[in-house]
């Protein structure tokens, strides 16, 4: 059998964390929890079998290799790609009766950026779920959507055309946009890819004051050196769950090597350790 | 009196005055309706249901002829053009999500197929005995000849539901069309909005057939969109501004065309949005080609002054002839190549703001300030005056250039 024959190769590693099996039922605590997803582009799954239970009031980082499935289990979890098998759970409940909770900052790359909206119709587009079809936007509403693009410093930008804003700029309104769901849950794929130093410290700080509000934080991330700087629990996935657990005890030499295989040369890792990452 | 100004005024007569208004009804709607069409990105999926459109006239004819009727019941021809067309919709749909075959290709073989089969059975029709299957070819590009109140009433509900539809769902569609996997994220059904976008579209296709014509069609659903696109940077107002655009083609075009004799009226409201859309294209104050022409001049303008002055300050020659035409024509250099007193001042500043940038990338370690330098931006842009008084005091007194 398939499904045995992979819990055998699991390395010993996944074992050691407090690892929630598929029939216990999920807690309310967890902001998300992920049982037996399984994900499969044409018939070669991208994501198998999945379990994850990311913790409240924390922030989250999911690892792994290009091509590991990062972004699948992100994308599977809320939906965006049909999941072949799997269960997901926002706050204890089914994530379809769950939406209102999370927020979502997507890549970059998911967007048409000659659309013609302006960063401010950007924003508000996070209050529509609220708004609903008949609504119009009150005051309030304009008000809280400006304040959301004040605390990632774009307040300036308002007015602008999506198109004409620097990639680490896009990346702010993306994230004022998920702000102004104000959701419990915050999910973001690759916030950091392709955006300058100022914008990751800037985004950073906005997710830190989230976690000081009790929000959860989940994002897929691929640079290892600011792990430690930035989260304080790591999900390690090649295809399959690696190891999860708090970045002190499961964010090691020997988790990162089983997850990376011969794709993490040997001088990246002592790079890492001479900058006191792993 | 003049017969186009006749018919502007809806003097020409009953018939001309109904199409006039039925042609900015539908002009509207269409318009409106389109704009998601256009953001989507699903222009070429709406020509092949505007085409899947005939097969269902066609079958419709049959029916109501073989129940006894003569067949030419407008209510019956457009119910069954739209069962077609809904038919022709959902397989190309079918195809790009369960074959290898990429969209495009179901696409053209949904339009291909759908079109012939339409096209056989008009030629099996004409044959029949029964029924009077004269205008059916009108619906191939409209015919505006025996237009009744009752298509026009068609139109006027048709049309206003497709707008009114427009108008609801603006946000989801608006999410969809800009980013989907957002939309999908946040809980919308994005397949459901897709569907609901094209159902509203092929509403005003059906409605149009008449007038229009299905193979024109699509032309009044994009054409108004993608010019109202050229002069604002909101989804939302592209909804008015190009249901605005369609239903003035729509009225235009046809009051041109019952102004003349013999000039078909739907070619000729869509050559007079084409006519809007060419005009936007060249003449547009920002998204325009004139516009993108005056803006390039104007920056290789002040790439050349910049150059040019840095070259003075280096007492370089300049050897491009624009840089010195340029610098002449503002009065910087003499015929002979040699600055003027302006031209050695600006020179000097210049080159003095390059030796702060200098000095800025030494004091700052902050590269988002000093990355913000690209030889055009001005450091007073960049850094305070404070600062720059700073950078200043590092470098020492000003250096006269090309002085004595």
């Amino acid at each position: 059998m398939k499904t045995s024959m992979t819990s055998m190769q699991q390395p010993t590693v996944a074992a050691q964390d407090g690892r929630v099996t598929p029939s216990a039922a999920p807690s309310s605590d967890s902001p998300l929890t992920v049982s037996g997803v399984t994900v499969s582009y044409s018939e070669k799954p991208a994501v198998f079998s999945v379990d994850a239970t990311f913790p409240p009031n924390a922030m989250s980082a999911i690892i792994g290799p290009n091509g590991a499935g990062k972004s699948t289990l992100l994308k599977a979890a809320l939906g965006v790609i049909p999941r072949l098998s799997g269960d997901v759970h926002v706050f204890g409940r089914p994530i379809e009766q769950a939406r209102e909770r999370i927020a979502y900052v997507p890549q970059r790359a998911s967007v048409d950026w000659d659309f013609p909206t302006t960063v401010i119709d950007v924003v508000q587009m996070g209050l529509y779920r609220q708004v609903g079809l008949l609504g119009r936007l009150s005051g309030q509403m304009k008000t809280r959507a400006l304040n959301c693009l004040e605390r990632v410093g774009m307040v300036d930008f308002a007015q602008r055309q999506i198109g004409q804003l620097s990639g680490g700029q896009q990346q702010r309104v993306f994230l004022a946009r998920a702000l102004a769901q104000d959701a419990d849950l915050y999910l973001l794929d690759e916030p950091f890819a392709g955006v300058d130093a100022a914008t990751e410290r800037a985004i950073v700080d906005v997710l830190q004051l989230l976690k000081a509000e009790g929000k959860a934080v989940v994002a897929v991330h691929h640079d290892l050196s600011t792990v430690r700087n930035y989260f304080d629990h790591v999900f390690l996935i090649n295809v399959r769950r690696m190891a999860e657990g708090p970045v002190s005890t499961t964010f090691t030499t020997e988790n990162l090597q089983a997850t990376y295989g011969g794709r993490l040369a040997a001088t990246h890792l002592d790079e890492l350790s001479v900058a006191g990452a792993v | 009196m003049n017969p186009f100004l006749d018919a502007l005024f809806l003097q020409a007569g009953y018939n001309a005055a109904l199409v006039a208004i039925g042609a900015a009804l539908l002009g509207f709607s269409a318009g409106s309706s389109g704009t998601f069409l256009f953001l989507r990105k699903r222009a070429l999926v709406c020509d092949a249901v505007a085409h899947a459109t005939l097969p269902g006239v066609g079958i419709a004819f049959i029916v109501m002829v073989s129940l006894g009727g003569d067949g030419r019941s407008l209510i019956g021809l457009l119910l069954g053009s739209a069962i077609t067309a809904w038919v022709g919709l959902f397989l190309i749909e079918w195809i790009a999500r369960h074959t290898r075959l990429a969209e495009d290709a179901a696409i053209g073989a949904v339009l291909g197929v759908f079109f012939g089969v339409g096209i056989v059975l008009l030629t099996i029709i004409q044959s029949m005995s029964s029924g009077r299957q004269a205008g059916l070819e009108g619906f191939l590009l409209g015919s505006t000849a025996g237009m009744l109140f009752q298509d026009a009433f068609v139109i006027a509900i048709g049309g206003s539901l497709a707008v009114l539809a427009t108008w609801l769902m603006r946000r989801p569609m608006t999410l969809v069309a800009f980013d989907s996997e957002y939309a999908a994220a946040i809980g919308y059904d994005v397949r459901r909005v897709d569907l609901l976008m094209m159902g509203i579209v092929m509403g005003v296709t059906v409605i149009g057939l008449k007038l229009v014509g299905l193979i024109l069609i699509v032309a009044m659903l994009i054409i108004p969109a993608v010019t109202a696109r050229f002069w604002t940077e909101r989804s939302g107002n592209v909804i008015w501004i190009a249901g605005a655009i369609g239903g003035a083609s729509g009225y235009l075009g046809a009051v041109i065309s019952a102004s003349a004799p013999a000039l078909p009226t739907g070619p000729i409201i869509v050559l007079v949005a084409a006519g809007c859309f060419v005009f936007s294209l060249l003449f547009a104050p920002v998204r325009g080609v004139l516009a993108a022409v005056i803006r390039h001049r104007r920056f290789q303008a002040r790439v050349h002054r910049r150059q040019g002055l840095l070259a003075l300050a280096a007492q370089h020659p300049i050897r491009e002839a624009y840089t010195l035409r340029l610098l002449r024509h503002e009065g910087l250099v003499r015929a002979d190549g040699v600055p003027t007193k302006t031209g050695r001042a600006q020179a000097a500043k210049i080159a003095r703001d390059e030796r702060r940038w200098d000095i800025a990338r030494q004091v700052h370690q902050d590269v988002g300030l000093t990355g913000r330098y690209d030889g055009l931006t001005p450091i007073e842009d960049v850094f305070t005056h404070d600062e720059i008084a700073d950078f200043d005091r590092r470098l020492g007194r000003p250096v006269a250039v090309g002085g004595e």
